[in-house]
């Protein structure tokens, strides 16, 4: 017995729906794409040469301090002593949280030391100094 | 004179929508600039702790408020801090650094000593209370 076969495959790939995936994709870059939520203080960061990128930016919380010594938490400003408040609720809803502290290179060191002192009382001990990279 | 005018089909042509929704997808992706944060990480510990340390396993650093650093009792050039706390901890890897600043010494000046500690791959820092 002989089979007839008959073969009418198109060749073409098609291409109508092409459009429609590639704004797919489009929208699924535009949603997952986060922006920067706060705009924090104006600072000017100091430079380092070992530093190490921060792992996710779900788990970070920013601490901003300017040079004349204000202290900026999701663009609100705070008191020395309502931060840790503020740290612990944030250590409470979530456990892993990494502070990262946005100074100005020009701050004091006793607003630093005791931004450490509040942020041991609120148990957030993670802390990363935020810093550019260093030219050379 | 008059155009004689004929109606070919009233498609738009859709072949190249997606040239144009790859142009705007690329577009996209090169304009979003992702900025990750960086800097130098440190662990604090805990409150209310508090260790006795043999007095040998301790490098104390001093920062006063003009930036200047004084090394194990001896003022140093911040540059040469990593080389010094390197030798010293080749000879005694339990070496502890304390780093303890004055209260108007610029954050500046601690970053740097803080890189010149992670340089010299001192994982034991300290960060001493102000003055």
């Amino acid at each position: 017995m002989k089979f007839i076969r008959k073969t009418t495959l198109s060749t073409e790939i098609p291409t109508a729906s092409m459009p429609d995936i590639i704004f797919m994709l489009l929208i699924f870059f535009m949603v997952t794409t986060v922006l920067r939520e706060y705009s924090g203080l104006p600072i000017e960061i100091p430079k380092a040469k070992r530093i190490e990128k921060l792992k996710s930016k779900r788990h970070t919380s920013h601490i901003w301090i300017s040079k004349e010594g204000l202290i900026s938490i999701e663009d609100r400003l705070f008191n020395m002593k309502n931060i840790r408040n503020i740290i612990y609720d944030k250590r409470v809803a979530d456990p892993q949280i990494v502070i990262s502290l946005k100074a100005d290179e020009q701050a004091r060191m006793g607003l630093i030391a005791g931004i450490h002192n509040e942020l041991r009382k609120a148990d957030a001990l993670k802390l990363n100094y935020s810093t550019k990279m260093s030219p050379d | 004179m008059r155009i004689n005018r004929r109606f070919r089909g009233g498609e738009i042509p859709t072949s190249s929508m997606a040239d144009i929704a790859f142009l705007l997808l690329i577009f996209f992706l090169v304009t979003t600039t992702i900025d990750i944060d960086k800097g130098l990480g440190l662990v604090l510990p805990p409150e209310g702790e508090t260790i006795e340390i043999n007095k040998k396993n301790i490098l104390n650093c001093l920062i006063n408020s003009s930036g200047m650093v004084l090394l194990g009792g001896e003022p140093v050039n911040p540059k040469d801090v990593s080389r010094i706390v390197k030798d010293r901890l080749r000879e005694n890897n339990k070496l502890i650094v304390s780093v303890k600043t004055h209260e108007k010494t610029r954050y500046k000046d601690y970053i740097a000593i803080i890189d010149q500690l992670k340089m010299a791959d001192a994982t034991r820092i300290s960060i001493a209370e102000t003055d």
